[in-house]
Parts: C-alpha cells; sequence; structure tokens
C-alpha cells in the first residue's frame, strides 16, 4: 500500500517536473499563455472589485461573450467522443493512439468552461452554494443544476480514464479493462449529455422564443462535432511537429470525415431553423431579423454572423472537395470551422437570444476591453493546461517517461526526460 | 530521443546533490518574478471592501436559519446598513399572513404614464440611484395595438398623457408558475404562501439565469455596488424586501413585502394620483381585487400563452 502511494507520488512529481523543462519554443510558447494569463487574472481583480459593470453586459442583454465562450468550450469537450466512438466501437486503428490527445483536449475545454461560469458570477464567493450537502443545488428543477453535475462528472470521468491509462504506461502494464473501459463507454454518452444539457439551459425558457426551439440542442451537437474535430485536427499537427510523436496522415484524413459529415449536418440545421423563422413570420422573428438582417437601424451582429455564413459555407465547399486532402487546405478549412462555428454560437446564439428585451426594447451588446482580456486570459490558461498536459503525456506513452526508469529522476538527472523532436 | 545540443543550455547542469547553485538561484529569480507578477495582478482586489464578510460568507440559507440564527442576521445588517449610511434602520423579517394571497389589478384606462410609481418605489424600495434600477416599466402604447415591439420605452413628452396612446406599466407579475424560481439553480428565489416571489439577497450568486428566464424583463442585476444618497435611505427595511443589496445580486419589485405583510398597500398603489392601481387579498371575497376579477369583463394576463399564469391582472373600464 505504501509503495503504492509512493510510486504514485513519484509520478506525479515527474510529471510536475516535466512540465517545467523543455526546449526554448516551449518556454517561449508558455511564456505568452503566461503574460495573457496574467492580463486576463488583473482584467478579472477589477471585475471583482468593481462589479460586472466593467463588461458590456446589462440587464437588457445579461449573457455575454462569457456564456458565448462556455457553450462553445462545452462543444470541444464533448467533440472528444468523435475520436472515443470510433476507437472504442469501430476499433479504428488510425486513431488507437491518438484518442487520449482528444481526451485530454476535453479536459482542457472544461477546466475553461467551469472558468467561464465563474468569471460570470456576481458573486463568485457563493459558489459553495452549488454543493449538495452543504449548500442548495436545485437539481432537477434548473438545467443550470444539471450543467454543474454533467460538466463535473464528464471531467472527473475524462481525468481518470486519462490519468488510468497514462499510469498503466508509465509501470508497462497492460491497463485493466474493467477499469477504464465503462467509463470509456459512459463518458460516450456523457459527452453527448454535456452539449445536450448546455442546449436545454436556453431551449427552456418559454419567454426567449429565439432560443424555445427544438432545433437548437441537433445544432449544437452538430457544430461541436465540426468545431472540435477540427480543433483536434490542428492540435494533433502540432503535436507531431514539436514531438516525434508518430501521427499518421491518415488519422487526420478519418477526421477530416467526421468535420466533413458534421459540417454538412450543421448547415443543413441552420437552414431548418432559417426557413422556420422567416418563412412563418410573426412576432418572434424580430431577434432573427435583427440577427441576419438588422432591425430599426440596430445592426451590430449583421457583419458577424454573415462573416460565420461565409466561414462555414465556404469550409463545408472546401471538406466536400478532394482538395481539403492536402494538409494546408484541410489546415485553412479547419480554421474557417472553428471561427465560423465559434462566432454562430456564440454571437450568433446567445446574444440576439436577450435582443430585443421580452418588453420589446432594443438595446445592442459589445464585449468591453475588460471583459475581452479576461476571455483571452481563460483561453491563455486553458492552452497552457492543455500544452503541460501533452508535455506529461507524449513521454509517458513514448516510454521515456517509466517507472523502469524511475532511479535516474530520484538521483536528480532527468535529462532524458526532454522530449525533443528531430 | 535525439538531443540537440542547444538544450544544454536550457536545463541547469546538476551536481551531486542535484542542485547546482545557478539554477537554485535562477529558480529562486524565476519564483520571485512569478509571486510578484501575481501580486501586481491581482492589486485591484484592494479596493474589494465591505464585499463580503466572514459572517454573510458562512450565512445559512434562509429556510434553514433558526429564529435565533434570523436575530443575528438581522443585527448584522442593521449594523452594516448603521456603518454604511449613519442611520440605523429596523430590519424585520416578515413572514406570510395566513389566508393571504396577494393579487393586483391595474386599469389601463386610467394610467396616464406620469411614472410616479416608478419613483415611489424606487424611493421606498431603496434601489441603486447609480447606476439607476427600476423595478416598474412604463410602455407607451400606440392605441389599437397591444404589440409591446412597438411600444416606447423612454416617451419624454412635457405633458402625459399623449394623445392616441395608452399607457402599460410592468413590474414583477408574481407568476403561479414563475420560471425564475424554476431556474435558479440554488434555490436563492422562490414563491412565498402569499403569492410573493422572494429573493434571498445573502443567498444569490449573481448567475443572471432568472433575467434570462422572466418574460417580463422583471428582474434587476447589481452590476456594481448600490449607491443611494444617505438621506435618502428608507430605514423601516424587511430582509426578503427593501434592505439595501450588494453588489452582484439580483433583486426585483416584491409587492413591497415590508408594507404589505404589515397591512399597508405597495408604493406605487399609494402614490398613483390616478387610480389606476388596485391590490389586495383574493382569497377575501370582500376585497376590491375580487370585485374587479368578478365584475370587469375585460382582464389580460401578459403573455398567458407561456402558461406562467401571473397574478397581476390588466383590465379596461368597460
Amino acid at each position: 500500500m505504501i509503495t503504492a502511494i509512493r510510486n504514485y507520488l513519484v509520478f506525479l512529481l515527474r510529471c510536475i517536473r516535466i512540465a517545467f523543462v523543455g526546449d526554448w519554443r516551449y518556454y517561449a510558447w508558455m511564456g505568452l499563455l503566461t503574460v495573457f494569463c496574467m492580463l486576463g487574472l488583473n482584467a478579472y481583480a477589477k471585475q471583482l472589485a468593481n462589479g460586472l459593470v466593467v463588461t458590456g453586459m446589462s440587464d437588457q442583454v445579461s449573457w455575454g461573450v462569457y456564456i458565448a465562450n462556455f457553450t462553445f468550450l462545452v462543444g470541444v469537450a464533448a467533440a472528444a467522443v468523435m475520436m472515443v466512438i470510433p476507437v472504442y466501437i469501430y476499433d479504428n486503428e488510425e486513431l488507437h493512439d491518438l484518442v487520449i490527445f482528444g481526451e485530454l483536449l476535453a479536459v482542457a475545454a472544461i477546466i475553461m468552461c467551469l472558468s467561464f461560469v465563474t468569471v460570470d458570477l456576481g458573486r463568485p464567493d457563493r459558489f459553495w452554494h452549488l454543493i449538495p450537502g452543504i449548500g442548495q443545488l436545485n437539481f432537477p428543477s434548473s438545467m443550470l443544476s444539471w450543467d454543474v453535475i454533467v460538466l463535473n462528472g464528464y471531467l472527473l470521468l475524462n481525468v481518470h480514464i486519462c490519468g488510468y491509462l497514462l499510469y498503466s504506461r508509465y509501470h508497462h502494464r497492460k491497463p485493466a479493462r474493467w477499469f477504464y473501459i465503462p467509463f470509456v463507454f459512459i463518458a460516450i454518452f456523457w459527452a453527448i449529455s454535456i452539449h445536450t444539457v448546455t442546449a436545454f439551459l436556453y431551449v427552456g425558457l418559454g419567454g426567449r422564443p429565439f432560443w424555445n426551439s427544438a432545433i437548437i440542442g441537433p445544432r449544437f451537437l452538430a457544430s461541436a462535432f465540426t468545431a472540435g474535430p477540427a480543433l483536434i485536427i490542428l492540435a494533433l499537427q502540432v503535436i507531431r511537429r514539436v514531438t516525434n510523436y508518430h501521427i499518421s496522415d491518415k488519422a487526420l484524413l478519418t477526421l477530416r470525415s467526421i468535420v466533413q459529415v458534421s459540417m454538412i449536418i450543421n448547415v443543413f440545421l441552420l437552414v431548418c431553423e432559417i426557413f422556420t423563422e422567416f418563412y412563418a413570420g410573426g412576432l418572434h422573428v424580430v431577434s432573427s431579423k435583427y440577427l441576419y438582417l438588422g432591425f430599426h437601424g440596430y445592426h451590430a451582429l449583421v457583419p458577424w454572423i454573415w462573416t460565420a455564413i461565409t466561414f462555414n459555407l465556404t469550409a463545408m465547399v472546401l471538406l466536400v472537395l478532394p482538395v481539403s486532402r492536402s494538409l494546408r487546405w484541410l489546415n485553412l478549412t479547419c480554421a474557417l470551422c472553428i471561427t465560423g462555428i465559434w462566432i454562430e454560437k456564440g454571437m450568433g446564439l446567445v446574444i440576439p437570444g436577450f435582443i430585443p428585451t421580452p418588453l420589446g426594447e432594443m438595446a445592442e451588446y459589445s464585449p468591453s476591453l475588460n471583459e475581452t482580456l479576461v476571455c483571452f486570459g481563460i483561453w491563455a490558461f486553458g492552452l497552457m493546461c492543455y500544452t503541460v498536459f501533452l508535455r506529461m503525456a507524449v513521454p509517458i506513452l513514448q516510454g521515456n517517461i517509466s517507472k523502469s526508469n524511475e532511479g535516474e529522476f530520484l538521483q536528480g538527472s532527468p535529462r532524458h526526460e526532454v522530449t525533443l523532436p528531430q | 530521443m535525439s538531443q540537440e545540443p542547444s538544450d544544454k543550455r536550457n536545463i541547469p547542469a546538476l551536481d551531486a546533490d542535484g542542485l547546482s547553485r545557478r539554477s537554485f538561484l535562477r529558480t529562486s529569480a524565476v519564483f520571485t518574478t512569478g509571486l510578484a507578477a501575481i501580486a501586481a495582478g491581482l492589486a485591484p482586489l484592494r479596493n474589494l471592501k465591505d464585499f463580503t464578510s466572514m459572517e454573510q460568507f458562512v450565512q445559512k440559507y434562509y429556510k434553514e436559519l433558526t429564529p435565533e440564527d434570523m436575530e443575528k442576521v438581522l443585527k448584522r445588517i442593521e449594523n452594516e446598513v448603521e456603518q454604511q449610511y449613519g442611520i440605523r434602520p429596523h430590519v424585520r423579517d416578515l413572514k406570510p399572513m395566513n389566508g393571504v394571497e396577494f393579487v393586483y389589478c391595474l386599469n389601463l384606462t386610467r394610467c396616464i404614464g406620469c411614472r410616479k410609481c416608478v419613483h415611489a418605489c424606487v424611493a421606498e424600495n431603496n434601489q441603486s440611484r447609480n447606476p439607476e434600477i427600476q423595478y416598474i416599466r412604463v410602455l407607451q402604447m400606440t392605441n389599437g395595438s397591444f404589440d409591446m415591439e412597438k411600444a416606447v420605452h423612454d416617451y419624454d413628452p412635457a405633458e402625459v398623457p399623449q394623445k392616441g396612446h395608452f399607457y402599460m406599466p410592468v413590474q414583477c407579475q408574481q407568476c403561479h408558475n414563475p420560471p425564475c424560481v424554476k431556474v435558479c439553480p440554488v434555490h436563492a428565489t422562490w414563491q412565498e404562501t402569499d403569492g410573493i416571489t422572494v429573493i434571498d439577497y445573502d443567498w444569490c450568486i449573481g448567475c443572471r439565469y432568472c433575467e434570462a428566464a422572466c418574460p417580463y424583463w422583471a428582474r434587476r442585476f447589481n452590476f456594481t455596488k448600490p449607491a443611494i444618497p444617505k438621506d435618502r435611505l428608507n430605514p423601516n427595511m424587511a430582509y426578503l424586501g427593501n434592505r439595501p443589496r450588494k453588489q452582484g445580486v439580483m433583486e426585483k419589485c416584491h409587492f413591497c413585502i415590508q408594507r404589505t405583510r404589515a397591512g399597508r398597500y405597495p408604493a406605487c398603489v399609494e402614490v398613483c394620483p390616478a387610480g389606476t392601481r388596485k391590490f389586495g387579498n383574493i382569497l377575501d371575497p370582500n376585497s376590491e381585487v375580487s370585485y374587479i376579477l368578478k365584475n370587469k369583463r375585460v382582464f389580460i394576463q401578459l403573455k398567458e400563452e407561456l402558461g406562467t399564469s401571473p397574478r397581476f391582472f390588466y383590465y379596461f373600464d368597460v
């Protein structure tokens, strides 16, 4: 027992140690992220001291880019399932050794989600009111309480799966199937649930006709399964470039097929939504009119949404054409997907739900500088988490950090642990 | 793993003890710089005066407070208010009365749009004057249309009422099925037996989900520390009512709990110069509101189709 704890602590120490070691590019990248984290921290400190008045939000538009980013990132986290399903259900060989990078991305994305929700709170000091037992979690009535549970549950599931697989690899042991396979399958359903619950957060509000539509849930999933794997395609290429971990082009192209199909479904659902809104007309169309066309001289979101639509359509065409089999074009396409969907789900879904207000008042929203800095800070923090996770995972997967060379670490010469590109 | 020569520069040479002097100095330098940067980043928090206190931080949920706990809490609030405003207020925890369910009736034929109710409400309920928070929003509507999207919110003519318009004040509708209560993740807002939906300002986490859920735009958020001039503070306060709020929590109309649970009319009813506003106990068959709901032919619950079933009725004299 004591040996087991000791071994685990040594493992953790070695992981922490490696996170602080790297070549100049690693230090430069982490340094840059640290700068943004500090800017974000400073901006958040200002927000805590002065209140959410330092954001662009108001009683009219009471949620802004924090919740927009949150919504987008829940999608990114859920998208890990698009690697898990091929590997664990269809025994896909290409993605088999890469699935853990998707799961680690999910962990980083959930950390960002929880940060975005926290910075959106007016009273973060009262977070303990959400903890069942000591607080008053309004479960199952409030969709937000569901979100608290599913997000934290998803975080735990993925931390367990990744942590266990890496620790087994560290010991050169074959992971015990019963100790992770059930969790992998639970995580598949759980991934779908986190994004569905997040959609229900909006869909369940009868007083907001723009959100009160059953198609929001499916649209969320389709857009998540587009933007998430697109992000993973880019991340895998970065990993391939800065380490010598083997990632085949074929794996990237498998992910491309997923992005391709998802984007087509995403655009189709968008068409369904737009048709229903505009053809039927009625009073409920005002938010959509405001979003797509502008309304009575208010049109702050029009350039945003048309950028998103242009990006998404271009990406769809590129994905369908064989040209996106070349990595350069595929990368461009992925960038278009990610940006297009970020705008569509953030500025395009969260904000217009508030405009006009339920009493018909028009009030626009744009994020303030302070709010933007907080967002950059959280993104930088999330990327830093992901970088550190990869920094730990890659040498373990390659066998460079393992139980067998533990002695060298304990004697204080862990030089071999520095994984470097060829 | 291939090892580039350039890395040797980045990895400190290690002596037999596992730590060289150079690397020790460098590590401490990095560590100190890091701490200094974090301290500098967090510097704005020095302005975080009376954001919360230990007593408030550990305070239990309203419904779990024993009478002794409540006594302490009320004392704490009185002390805080006195410290901040220089006036000793009288803060009570008024409970709903048995056999009472409050209902509000508003006569759209009579309302002249003078907004006296808005300002009486602000004065009575200690709403922030900067930034301005108001519970009642009066809409200027065009005769013949009930479409709120065509309503004017910021009308400002020399005289009201304006020809060709009618006026519709909107405030919390005290729904039977309140969406705000349903969505609150921490039970910080709930419906009392007398029909009033209240907020525990000391329990609200400020997520603003209720504000998104409300179909009547009745809820307001304290985006910053509310500012009330000392000489304007109303010292007659209730815990679930008009005691001063903190930064970062929700508030809204509560039918002037500090008055109505003590047998008085809400401030907006008292101030209305046109006799537009009627308030009373629907469980009492002889009350004015019972008479109105029995005898007036046209009355409207706003957005009835949403199934919220407001306790706030608009009617016309016909």
